[in-house]
C-alpha cells in the first residue's frame, strides 16, 4: 500500500508525460504481484468490484467527529474524501498497512453493514497519504491524470516491450493481470488469445506535406474523404461485439444502438458519425454521444450514429493485416455485402483521373462540409502506428482571422515560466473586443519569449496565473471551423485554433470583427 | 461573578484596537499593525515586526533580524530582553518565553495584579534545529495564534518530507529542484533538516535568502555550504535550490535544468493549494503549530479564558468552549494567511 500510495501521491503532482512514465515504471519494476496489477487495473479499466464509498464516509463522518468541526473543514478542503483522509488521526500506523490484494479480497467478501467498520480499521493502520490512496483506491479509479493508455505505456516500457503487444492482449485480461506480468518478466510465454474480441493497435496517417504532394504518384493511392468524428474499432467475436476507441478504450456500453444484434468474427476499422437521413452531422452533435457510461432512448433518437467503414484488419479468423490496402479493401466490401449491417457502410473511394482532378476535389471540401481527403497507399499493409509514406492525412485549408490578444495565461510543466496560453477577441458593436478562442500553439520557442515579453510589459490586470493586456497586439489565427456556441459569450467557438503569425505591424483597430467572423460559420 | 464580567476584567487592561493588541497599564502594543510609540515584537516575520514604532523591545535575535531586513527603519530605538528575564513596566511586569517559530521568536507573558495573560505569537511544538524550543508558561489569559486551526491540519514528521525531497532528487536527478522557502525561518530549517538527514552537498540560494542564511550562521547555527546560485553558470541539475515563493516558475527559474518546483510549507497539506500554485513536490513542513498542538496547549496553559488571534479562528473557539473554557475570536488586522 505505501509504494502504491506514494506513486499516486507524486502522480498527482507531476504534470509532465515522462515524468509520469518514469514514476510508474519505477513502481511497475518494483511492487510485487498481485498488488501491482490491482494498482495497474485502478490506472487502466478500474477495479473489480464496488464499495460503497460514500456511503461509508458519510457514516465515519457523522460518528467520528464534532459536526461543527467537520463541517469547517469539509468547507475549507474542499473535497470529502480528502477531508476524511487529513482529519482522521490514527496511533496503529505501519507494519501492518493492508496490501492491495488483501483489500481487494475483503472487499469482494463483505456484508452490506461491514464497510464503515472495515474502512475505519484500514485508515487505522494508514499514513496520510495511504489514507488518501486508499479512497480513492475504494473509489474503484486512481484518477490522477494518467490516462489508460499511458499506464500501459509504463508497463510496455518497464519491461522493454512495445505498447503495442500489450495492447493487443489487453482486452482479453483481467486484474491482477498476473499472466501479464509472468510473460513481461519472462515466466511464462504471451497469455493466451480470448475468447472475446480484442483491440488491434491503429494505423495512422501523416498530414500530407508540400513535398509529399510533389512526389504523389495518384495511381499508386487509393482516395477517399476525411470524416470529422471519431476513430473506431468493431470487433466482434463469438457472438460478443466491442466498439474500441483509437486509444484502446472499449467505448461500446454507450452505444447499443449500433452494436446489439450486430455478431460477425472479426476486426473492422472505421469512422464513428452521427448521421441523420444519409447527412453526417457536425462534430459537436457527436460529442453528446461520447465520454458517457450509458444512453438515453431520447438521446439516441436525436443524435444516431453510424460507422463509416473503412478497412478491414480481421475476418473469418484470418488476420488481414498483412495483405494490401486494395486486398482488405475488397475482403471488405464482400463482408458487407454478405452481412448488410445496419447504421454501417462503406467509406466512398474516389477515383481522380488526374492531379489536377484531386486538387479540385480537395478545393471543394470546404464547400462540401468535408473535413478533407485520405490518401491510402494501395500495396500498403497494415501497419501499426505511423509509418512514414503509407496514408496521407490532406486537410482542407485553414480558415484564418485577425484577433486581438486580450488575456494571457501561465503554461505548465515545461512552459510553466511563461504566459503561453492566449485568449484572443475580435470587435463587435461599440467597439469593445469579445474573446472568440484560446490557444497554445502555432509559435515557435523564440515566438514565444517574445510573446511573454509583451504579456510581461502590457499587463492591466492580473488574476492568480492570468493577466489581461492591453488591446494592441494582432494574432493571425488560422482555424478548422467556427461553429454557433451558446457556452462562449461571443455566440461562436473555433475548432483547433492556433496562432500562425504575430501581427507586430498591424494596428489592433484593424483586426476583425464579430460580424465577419460569424460569416464564416457553415 | 458572571463569565461575562470576568471576561470584561481582562479586557479592562488587554485591550484589541485597531492598531494591535494595547497594553494599558503598561503603555505598549503586541505586534502593532500601525506605527505606535512602544511597541512589544514577537519575532522578526513582515506581519508581526512592522517598521516605523519609536521604541522596540523584543529578544536580541529578533532585534538582529528587525535590523537586518528593516535598516534605519526598523524602529525609533531598540530594548532588548533575554529569555526568561522579568521587566517592569509601568503597573505590569513582562516576560519572553521561547516560542519555538523561528529564530528570536517569543511568547509574551504579562503578569498585572495577580493575574497573567500570555500572547502566544506564532509558535510550534515540533522539534526545530534553528532555534530553541517552545517553553510553557501557565496563565490565565492564554492568546493564541490559529493559523492551522482545523483538525485537517495534522503537521507530519519533517524527516519523512525531507526523505521524499530526497527520494526525487534520486528518482530525477536531471532536474534542478528548486524549492520555495520563506526567506526568515524556513529556509534555514530546511537547510539543517538536510544536513541531520546527512545531504552535505551545497545548498544553492536565491540572492534574496542571503542575509537572513548569513544570520543564522553568524548566531551558531551551522548550515554547511550555501552558495548564491549568481555564483554560478551551471545548470544545477539534481541539485537543490532555494527560493522565495514568488521565484517559483518565472523567468529566474528558466537557468535550471527543466526545474522541479517544490514548495515547503504546512499550507501543503491540502492538495489544492498546492494544485493552484502548480507545486510539483509539496513538502509538509510548517513552522505553526498544528491542530493538536494547538488544543494541547490550550489545554496545559491552564488558561480559563482563550483569544484567539489570526488564522481559523472558528474551529479553535468552537473547540475551547467544548472544553469548558471561555473563548472569543479578536480578528486583529493585518495577519497574512500565507506568511509562515
Amino acid at each position: 500500500m505505501r509504494a502504491f500510495a506514494t506513486l499516486l501521491d507524486r502522480l498527482s503532482y507531476t504534470p509532465s508525460r515522462n515524468g509520469k512514465l518514469t514514476l510508474m515504471t519505477g513502481y511497475f519494476r518494483s511492487a510485487s504481484d498481485p498488488d501491482r496489477g490491482f494498482a495497474l487495473a485502478a490506472l487502466t479499466d478500474g477495479l473489480p468490484f464496488s464499495f460503497p464509498l460514500r456511503r461509508a464516509i458519510t457514516d465515519l463522518a457523522e460518528n467520528r467527529f464534532d459536526a461543527e468541526l467537520y463541517r469547517l473543514s469539509r468547507d475549507y478542503v474542499g473535497d470529502t474524501a480528502e477531508t476524511l483522509s487529513l482529519i482522521w488521526s490514527s496511533s496503529v500506523q505501519g507494519a501492518s498497512a493492508p496490501r492491495l490484494s488483501e483489500i481487494v479480497e475483503r472487499v469482494k467478501s463483505m456484508g452490506r453493514d461491514e464497510h464503515a467498520a472495515q474502512l475505519a480499521a484500514w485508515l487505522d493502520h494508514l499514513d496520510v497519504n495511504g489514507r488518501w490512496a486508499l479512497l480513492k483506491f475504494l473509489g474503484g479509479a486512481a484518477r490522477v491524470g494518467v490516462s489508460a493508455r499511458l499506464a500501459k505505456l509504463a508497463v510496455a516500457e518497464a519491461f522493454g516491450k512495445s505498447i503495442d503487444e500489450i495492447e493487443e492482449l489487453w482486452h482479453g485480461l483481467s486484474p491482477p493481470y498476473g499472466d501479464l506480468f509472468d510473460w513481461l518478466e519472462g515466466r511464462a510465454g504471451p497469455p493466451e488469445q480470448s475468447l472475446t474480441p480484442v483491440f488491434r493497435p491503429l494505423m495512422l496517417a501523416h498530414p500530407l506535406e508540400d513535398a509529399d504532394y510533389q512526389a504523389l504518384d495518384i495511381a499508386a493511392f487509393a482516395f477517399e474523404w476525411k470524416w470529422d468524428g471519431i476513430r473506431v474499432q468493431v470487433g466482434s467475436r463469438n457472438g460478443i461485439t466491442r466498439m474500441f476507441s483509437r486509444s484502446g478504450d472499449d467505448i461500446g456500453t454507450a452505444f447499443p444502438d449500433l452494436l446489439e444484434g450486430l455478431s460477425f468474427d472479426g476486426v473492422l476499422d472505421g469512422e464513428l458519425l452521427v448521421v441523420r437521413n444519409g447527412e453526417v452531422a457536425p462534430f459537436s452533435d457527436l460529442q453528446q454521444r461520447l465520454n458517457r457510461k450509458s444512453v438515453t432512448r431520447t438521446m439516441i433518437a436525436k443524435y444516431p450514429v453510424h460507422v463509416r467503414l473503412y478497412d478491414a484488419l480481421d475476418l473469418n479468423g484470418e488476420d488481414l493485416r498483412s495483405m494490401t490496402f486494395m486486398e482488405r479493401r475488397e475482403r471488405l466490401e464482400r463482408w458487407y455485402e454478405g452481412n448488410n449491417p445496419r447504421a454501417m457502410d462503406l467509406s466512398e473511394q474516389l477515383r481522380p483521373q488526374s492531379k489536377d482532378d484531386l486538387k479540385r476535389i480537395w478545393d471543394g471540401t470546404r464547400h462540401s462540409g468535408i473535413e478533407g481527403l485520405m490518401l491510402k497507399r494501395r500495396d500498403s499493409p497494415y501497419l501499426v502506428g505511423r509509418p512514414k509514406g503509407h496514408w496521407y492525412k490532406w486537410k482542407r485549408a485553414a480558415l484564418t482571422a485577425d484577433c486581438v490578444l486580450m488575456y494571457a495565461q501561465r503554461g505548465s510543466g515545461k512552459r510553466s515560466s511563461f504566459y503561453s496560453d492566449y485568449t484572443f477577441g475580435v470587435w463587435a458593436e461599440g467597439g469593445v473586443l469579445v474573446p472568440v478562442g484560446k490557444s497554445y500553439s502555432g509559435y515557435t520557442d523564440a515566438e514565444l519569449l517574445e510573446l511573454d515579453r509583451f504579456v510581461r510589459q502590457n499587463t492591466i490586470e492580473r488574476f492568480g496565473p492570468v493577466r489581461s493586456v492591453e488591446a494592441k497586439l494582432v494574432l493571425e489565427v488560422a482555424f478548422d471551423a467556427i461553429q454557433r456556441s451558446t457556452r462562449h459569450k461571443a455566440g461562436l467557438a473555433m475548432r483547433f485554433p492556433r496562432i500562425v503569425r504575430i501581427r507586430w505591424d498591424k494596428p489592433a483597430a484593424e483586426a476583425d470583427t464579430l460580424e465577419g467572423l460569424s460569416r464564416l460559420v457553415e | 461573578m458572571t463569565a461575562m464580567s470576568i471576561s470584561a476584567s481582562f479586557e479592562t487592561w488587554l485591550r484589541p484596537e485597531a492598531g494591535g493588541l494595547y497594553c494599558v497599564p503598561g503603555d505598549f502594543y503586541i505586534d502593532p499593525h500601525a506605527a505606535v510609540d512602544r511597541a512589544i515584537v514577537t519575532h522578526g516575520h513582515s506581519d508581526h515586526a512592522r517598521p516605523g514604532n519609536a521604541a522596540v523591545l523584543a529578544t536580541p535575535e529578533t532585534i538582529g533580524i528587525m535590523g537586518l531586513r528593516l535598516g534605519e527603519f526598523a524602529a525609533g530605538r531598540f530594548q532588548p530582553l533575554a529569555y526568561g528575564e522579568a521587566l517592569k513596566i509601568g503597573d505590569v511586569t513582562v516576560m519572553l518565553a521561547p516560542a519555538g517559530h523561528i529564530l528570536g521568536s517569543a511568547q509574551v507573558a504579562i503578569d498585572y495584579r495577580g493575574r497573567r495573560a500570555v500572547i502566544s505569537g506564532d509558535y510550534k511544538r515540533h522539534a526545530d534545529p534553528t532555534c530553541p524550543p517552545f517553553e510553557l508558561v501557565p496563565c490565565d489569559l492564554f492568546i493564541t495564534e490559529a493559523t492551522f486551526g482545523l483538525p485537517v491540519f495534522r503537521h507530519e514528521h519533517d524527516k519523512d518530507e525531507i526523505a521524499k525531497l530526497l527520494a526525487s532528487l534520486a528518482a530525477f536527478p536531471e532536474r534542478t529542484h528548486q524549492i520555495g522557502v520563506y526567506g526568515l525561518g524556513k529556509c534555514q530549517r530546511l537547510i539543517a533538516l538536510l544536513r541531520a538527514a546527512g545531504y552535505d552537498k551545497p545548498v544553492w540560494l536565491h540572492g534574496a535568502l542571503r542575509s537572513m542564511t548569513d544570520y543564522y550562521e553568524s548566531r551558531g547555527i551551522a548550515l554547511g555550504a550555501t552558495p548564491s546560485v549568481a555564483s554560478t553558470g551551471e545548470r544545477l541539475a539534481g541539485e537543490i535550490v532555494l527560493s522565495p515563493p514568488s521565484a517559483l516558475s518565472d523567468r529566474w527559474s528558466r537557468r535550471f535544468s527543466d526545474p522541479l518546483d517544490g514548495f515547503a510549507s504546512g499550507w501543503m497539506r491540502i492538495r489544492g493549494r498546492a494544485r493552484q500554485r502548480g507545486i510539483e513536490l509539496p513538502l509538509v513542513i510548517s513552522d505553526h503549530a498544528d491542530w493538536p498542538e494547538l488544543l494541547r496547549t490550550i489545554r496545559e496553559t491552564g488558561a480559563e479564558e482563550i483569544w484567539v488571534t489570526h488564522g481559523r479562528e472558528e474551529g479553535i473557539v468552537h473547540a475551547a468552549r467544548a472544553m469548558g473554557l471561555r473563548a472569543r475570536a479578536l480578528a486583529l488586522v493585518g495577519r497574512e494567511d500565507e506568511a509562515e
